[in-house]
């Protein structure tokens, strides 16, 4: 496990941006460094409180898992999904090649 | 109350107005004001007109028709709506139309109520002040220099300026409350799991609640009955059956304990203070008892929030990718895939999205989730906690909505600075439980009029003995003022 830090170098934020999946251009990266880290710097104060043995809490409810019932419905017809679709060609989503032409 | 959702209802049903001429009066009033306040990203004349000359057609015909029969509501834009558009204030979503309804919007208009638009907000539900929306600012109606509240500030400067009988909002960490505090009207946020999320743009799925906001206490009441209750399309829906809220909503208890946080004190405004010491008072006058309640970790709620909110929303908005609906990047998208998700999330995020994109990625990222996520939500149980020892000393928490009144455009540029005006509000989310914000005066300082709240916090599923509680504040207290309508002031 790794320790917070007080601060994130250009490098990291370059690397968080591309797990984001955020093209962010080098010109904003000193100011997301800056913001970012004043930020975790006020989050630092999480680790002056004692956290031993509490168990996390996700969710503020006590839920368990709930199953629908088996049984078929009208669903919504494909051309009212695709509606909203930046490109389509048919009942499908166009998209770049993916298989065999993936760069990165 | 005179002017209030239910006033006007009752009026509809009385047939001394129609829902139509109502609709219409509402319609040029949002004529007049939005360009000004910005509180509309869209209006549906065409479409309320038709509504309110069918709930006509019917109280004349003496059918019956439900309890929000002729009301127009506005509804917050990352609600979806098979009206119009669904944009979340932002570029990425700027011609969503969605296929459907959400369960809420399913709801309210079985009971009657008329859609009359959608409201501006912060992008994404990611802001205090409405700065952050993509089609510009919102204005305060009491002030045009100065900001709404956010997330839901459309919704809020949209009640408070009377454009719509209510409106609903989203509330993430505040996002009803703070606004409603800032605009001078009623903003509630329900408990987690109250009302269907179906429908509702995920911002931090364990934390997002929709609620009204409303003129008066009892219109709060009114709507958060019609919304509220188990959907089977939201998983996260408690199934516990709804009480009746609004029918024993005068009986004031003859006894009951208001907690004061000491913790609530510091860092607030002279008159946000003094709006806090009334409340003592009314809450004295009207049989209360106010007990002291310690809530140490107060301080923590917002860097706990600023994980666990920041990790949620990265999850949830992974999904704007460019493919499916939404914007897609022209310039260099096509070649790459990669690419094509960077560059259409780059472009049409905006900055506090992306900049909170990019902290939940990291709290997320590989050896950091120990460190960030874990111990927030430990942390997070510890809040819990804390609520509940003082909730067993008492009915309802006391306390301010927001540190201040309403600041200035451009006033806070630091983001750290903004995320401190939910200091009172975050916990809330945190925990799960209930609160309301309640207009409580001015701040009258330096020859300014703006409008204060109290806010009042209760236990999960406490919505009954809360309202009760907020209905007597508001009948002594006078509740919520006019604001005289500044239709001629130049913007900057």
């Amino acid at each position: 496990m790794s320790e917070p830090k007080a601060s994130l170098t250009l490098d990291e934020v370059r690397h968080v941006a591309v797990l984001a999946r955020l093209a962010i251009s080098d010109e904003q990266l000193p100011r997301l460094q800056r913001e970012l880290t004043s930020i975790l710097g006020h989050i630092e104060q999480l680790r002056s409180i004692d956290t031993t043995g509490l168990e996390p809490m996700a969710h503020p409810l006590t839920l368990s898992n709930r199953l629908a019932e088996d049984v078929p419905e009208a669903a919504m017809q494909i051309a009212e999904l695709l509606r909203n679709a930046p490109a389509t060609e048919g009942d499908f989503l166009v998209v770049p090649k993916v298989i065999g032409g993936e760069s990165s | 109350m005179k002017g209030d959702l239910i006033d006007l209802r009752d009026r509809i049903r009385a047939r001394s107005t129609t829902a139509r001429a109502e609709v219409d009066a509402q319609l040029e009033r949002i004529e007049i004001q939005n360009p000004a306040l910005n509180a509309f990203r869209e209006v549906f004349p065409a479409e309320a007109r038709d509504a309110a000359d069918r709930i006509d057609s019917a109280i004349a015909a003496g059918s019956p028709v439900g309890p929000l029969a002729g009301v127009p509501l506005a509804i917050k834009d990352n609600i979806v709506t098979q009206v119009g558009r669904t944009s979340c204030s932002s570029r990425i979503l700027e011609e969503y139309r969605s296929p459907f309804d959400a369960t809420v919007i399913e709801r309210l208009t079985a009971a009657g109520a008329i859609l009359i638009g959608k409201t501006n907000m912060d992008e994404f539900a990611m802001g205090s002040s409405c700065e952050t929306c993509a089609y510009g600012p919102v204005r305060n109606p009491w002030d045009h220099s100065r900001v709404p509240g956010g997330s839901s500030g459309g919704s809020a400067a949209a009640v408070a300026a009377n454009l719509c009988a209510a409106a609903l909002g989203s509330d993430t960490g505040g996002s009803i409350r703070q606004p409603a505090s800032l605009c001078g009207i009623v903003g509630f946020k329900p408990t987690f799991g109250r009302v269907s999320r179906y429908g509702l743009v995920a911002f931090g799925s364990s934390l997002d609640q929709i609620g009204p906001l409303t003129h008066s206490v009892r219109d709060a009441a009114l709507l958060y009955q019609c919304m509220a209750g188990e959907d089977r399309r939201d998983s996260t829906s408690a199934p516990h059956p709804v009480e009746d809220v609004l029918t024993p909503i005068d009986e004031t208890p003859r006894t009951f304990r208001v907690g004061l946080p000491v913790q609530y004190r510091k860092g607030n405004s002279p008159a946000v203070n003094d709006a806090v010491a009334r409340a003592i008072d009314i809450f004295q006058s009207l049989g209360g008892t106010i007990v002291d309640v310690d809530l140490p970790l107060t301080d923590v709620g917002i860097s706990t929030y600023y994980v666990i909110a920041p990790a949620e929303a990265c999850s949830n908005l992974a999904r704007f990718d460019g493919i499916r609906y939404g914007h897609r990047a022209t310039s260099r998208a096509g070649q790459d895939l990669f690419d094509l998700y960077a560059m259409s999330r780059a472009e049409g995020f905006g900055r506090e999205v992306q900049r909170r994109i990019m902290l939940g990625t990291y709290v997320l990222s590989a050896g950091y989730y120990d460190a960030y996520y874990k111990r927030a939500l430990q942390i997070r149980r510890l809040i819990k906690q804390e609520f509940d020892g003082a909730f067993s000393k008492c009915d309802v928490i006391l306390g301010p909505t927001a540190p201040t009144a309403a600041f200035p455009l451009g006033g806070l540029t630091d983001p750290l600075s903004m995320y401190m005006c939910d200091v009172y509000t975050v916990n809330t989310n945190i925990a799960g439980i209930c609160g309301i914000s309640l207009p409580a005066g001015f701040d009258e300082s330096s020859g300014r009029h703006l409008p204060v709240g109290i806010q009042l916090q209760a236990q999960a599923f406490a919505e009954p003995i809360l309202f009760k509680i907020a209905q007597a504040y508001e009948r002594v207290q006078g509740g919520r003022r006019e604001v005289a309508p500044k239709v001629a002031t130049k913007v900057a």
